[in-house]
């Protein structure tokens, strides 16, 4: 099956990773990876902020870098529900509607994608660790994808899971509110670590690279023994 | 704008909210007692069909304004009642401050309401030479403590726990008993029952009005609005423009969507339902009836991009699952309502001007619009909000528009990102201390105040790729 990465800037920048990761679990599940170089930023942080106009520009780029695309799969909940939005941001063009539309249609978040197309539950990795789990708002309310990334953990030979505490509540991340509202994203990232260390777990895992940055930043501010890692990297390792 | 509460800048008032460690466990307590108990209750329907068929029931109303607000007048009319309908605040408030003087009024019983709060309905009343109580257990303990303002539209002294309020009944009434809620209650009970029986007037806000019948409910756990309503001789029903429904049919689909989302309960303990003033067989109710409609900029969201927000039926659902409002509480929003409502409504009715932080109060993680039992699409209202910060009033501030002029222009060319993204390693360089970024400029200081920021990867993803593609794959 033909799979045509969208890296997200933050993964391609920041987290390869995440990316390498990926690339080389989907190989091993029997795809063919390929990773146009003209893709730019799906415009989230734009267009969460108020500035739609400067965000079509980018989310344009990007409907004609995955227009040949058959499948478009990214290791981002959160940007992939970015790709889903586009029909409703370009609402009523008649140029940009249908095209975004069909983006959309055939974007998956990693997760989502082994298991829903691929029909995979149990892609075969070993990792030994005590782990617990953050499922991004994103990932869960907007794009509806809840059980995918637990059912692949759940089948991972050696993991030993605990279930996050308030697990639905929101990392503090939410873009530009990290660094807009500083003093409440800080109050809401601490909640969420102090969760995090009640499991006892010495591994957060999550699929969202976004949220992986605030969590992971002030993890290691805080100077917390806890590691941080993409679910694609857990999935990935044997 | 009279529903502002508080002084000081937002950014002020969320300190002093995150510093209240107090009121925070008060907050966070709620949050979790309320939403267990609505997650059990929501369980037992098929929650997805009832909040649909809710959603459905407000849109009709919404669309149908004009025809059913008529109904509902002349059925009131029909029944002997009076009917006025107030533009603004202001005008609703002289108009019950004309009931007041024509009754020569002394005393004013209310039930729980939040537009009568919208309004500032009390300092009329109080102007207007009259004593006013609240005999909502909630707003009763909050008028008593110096007219503390509500910090839930729900459960208003949400932010004070039973030890709070018995210091608080010792210090103002003599309470001399334990903090038992049961204690505290009887003896809020015993004082208010002597004010029903001496009160010449009794106000009470209204959930669903029903259009075909000209009769109002009032949705209640304490049966204060019974006696606000069958004791004095004059009632008064002020009632926000858009709250009111076609038919009995409807009211007990958003009775039972409200009770549910609110408090966690299949039914209240009260569901009073009034029509009209006292008639010939009737042993007890009001002689004379008056509903006063208030608009006070609703017809301005009507037909507009916001106007699913007036599907709302204050349930504050979204409230009690805001991660926001769980760390900084119900007054740093500086208006009587909070929470993703409040962010969406206070603009709304109160103006960019006194409001304009209040939609990016939000990580946009969209549990209230998961919790809305009628669907409202709140955080999606509050980025229509941003746009509009943004676009038409021109707020934001100077260095985030140029930054998002570079990102239309930098995020849209692939080759200004590709070069964009490859000297960032260098340019960051100077703030990189091994792995990370400690201390960040521009935009990154903020961050870093928090959190740690990663140094961009020397071989970016793209470049691994690319290389890996030329050395054929292994
Ligand atoms: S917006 Fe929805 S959840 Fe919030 S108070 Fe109104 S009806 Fe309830």
């Amino acid at each position: 099956m033909k799979v045509t990465l969208f890296a997200t800037c933050l993964v391609d920048m920041f987290q390869s990773d995440v990316g390498k990761a990926t690339v080389e679990l989907l190989e091993r599940l029997g795809c063919e990876i390929d990773f146009p170089e003209a893709q730019v930023c799906c415009g989230q942080p734009a267009y969460n902020s108020g500035y739609v106009k400067e965000s079509k520009e980018a989310m344009k780029r990007m409907i004609e870098t995955f227009e040949n695309a058959e499948y478009v799969v990214s290791p981002s909940g959160s940007c992939t529900a970015m790709f889903r939005e586009y029909p409703h941001v370009f609402k009523g063009d008649s140029i940009w509607e249908p095209r975004a539309l069909k983006l959309a249609e055939k974007t998956y978040e990693l997760t989502q994608f082994i298991v829903d197309v691929l029909k995979i539950e149990d892609v075969g990795a070993r990792f030994e660790g005590k782990v617990t789990y953050h499922t991004s708002c994103h990932m869960t309310r907007l794009l509806r994808v809840a059980s995918a990334p637990m059912t692949l953990l759940k089948n991972v030979n050696g993991l030993e899971f605990t279930m996050l505490p308030g697990k639905e509540q929101c990392c503090g991340f939410g873009g530009t509110f990290s660094v807009k509202m500083g003093q409440i994203s800080e109050q809401m990232v601490d909640e969420k670590v102090m969760h995090i260390e009640e499991t006892g777990a010495d591994y957060i895992i999550g699929a969202d690279a976004g949220c992986m940055l605030n969590i992971g930043g002030r993890i290691q501010r805080t100077g917390k023994p806890i590691q941080v890692l993409h679910i694609a990297e857990v999935l990935n390792s044997r | 704008m009279t529903m502002k509460i508080g002084t000081g800048q937002f950014k002020e008032r969320v300190d002093q909210g995150i510093n209240d460690s107090f009121m925070r466990g008060a907050v966070a307590g709620a949050q979790e007692r309320i939403g267990t108990r609505r997650n059990d209750v929501i369980s037992e329907l098929n929650w997805e069909e009832w909040r649909s068929h809710g959603e459905e029931i407000r849109q009709h109303v919404l669309e149908h304004l004009d025809y059913y607000l008529e109904q509902l007048s002349e059925n009131v009319a029909k029944r002997g009642g009076h009917v006025f309908f107030a533009q603004t605040g202001e005008e609703a408030n002289e108009y019950i401050q004309q009931v007041v003087a024509k009754k020569d009024a002394k005393k004013v019983v209310k039930s729980k309401s939040m537009v009568t709060e919208e309004i500032s309905l009390n300092t009329a009343l109080e102007q207007a030479g009259c004593e006013v109580i609240e005999t909502d257990l909630g707003e009763y303990i909050l008028q008593v403590d110096d007219h503390d303002p509500p910090s839930h539209i729900v459960v208003p002294a949400l932010h004070k726990n039973k030890e709070k309020i018995r210091d608080v009944f010792s210090e103002k009434l003599g309470y001399q008993l334990t903090s038992k809620p049961e204690e505290l209650a009887g003896h809020a009970r015993k004082k208010l029952r002597e004010e029903f029986m001496a009160a010449d007037i009794g106000i009470t806000g209204c959930n669903f009005a029903v259009a075909e019948t000209g009769s109002f409910s009032l949705v209640t756990n304490e049966g204060n609005a019974d006696l606000v309503t069958s004791l004095p001789k004059t009632q008064i029903t002020v009632m926000g423009m858009e709250r009111l429904v076609p038919t009995f049919e409807e009211m007990e689909v958003l009775v039972s969507l409200l009770t549910r989302s609110a408090v966690g309960q299949k039914l209240t303990s009260y569901i009073t339902v009034l029509t009209g003033p006292r008639e010939e067989l009737d042993v007890d109710g009001p002689e004379e009836f008056h509903l006063v409609i208030v608009d006070n900029g609703r017809s301005n969201i009507l037909g507009g991009d916001f106007q699913s927000v007036l599907q709302c039926i204050r349930c504050a659902a979204c409230v009690n699952a805001c991660p926001v409002y769980r760390h900084v509480g119900g007054h740093s929003y500086g208006s009587i309502y909070s929470g993703p409502i409040g962010a969406v409504l206070s603009p709304l009715l109160g103006g960019y001007d006194e409001y304009k932080e209040l939609p990016y109060a939000s990580s946009l993680c969209a549990a209230c619009t998961d919790a809305c039992p009628v669907k409202i699409p709140l955080h999606e209202l509050l980025l229509k909000h941003r746009q509009i910060i943004v676009e038409k009033e021109g707020k934001a501030p100077i260095s985030e528009k140029l930054a998002m002029k570079a990102f239309g222009l930098g995020a849209a060319s692939p080759l200004l990102y590709k070069m964009g993204s490859k000297i960032a390693p260098m340019a960051m360089n100077p703030f990189t201390d091994g792995d990370k970024i400690s201390k960040g400029p521009g935009p990154l200081k903020a961050w870093t105040e928090i959190r740690e920021f990663p140094a961009p990867n020397k071989e970016r993803f793209r470049d691994w790729f690319k290389n890996r593609e030329k050395g054929g794959k292994q």
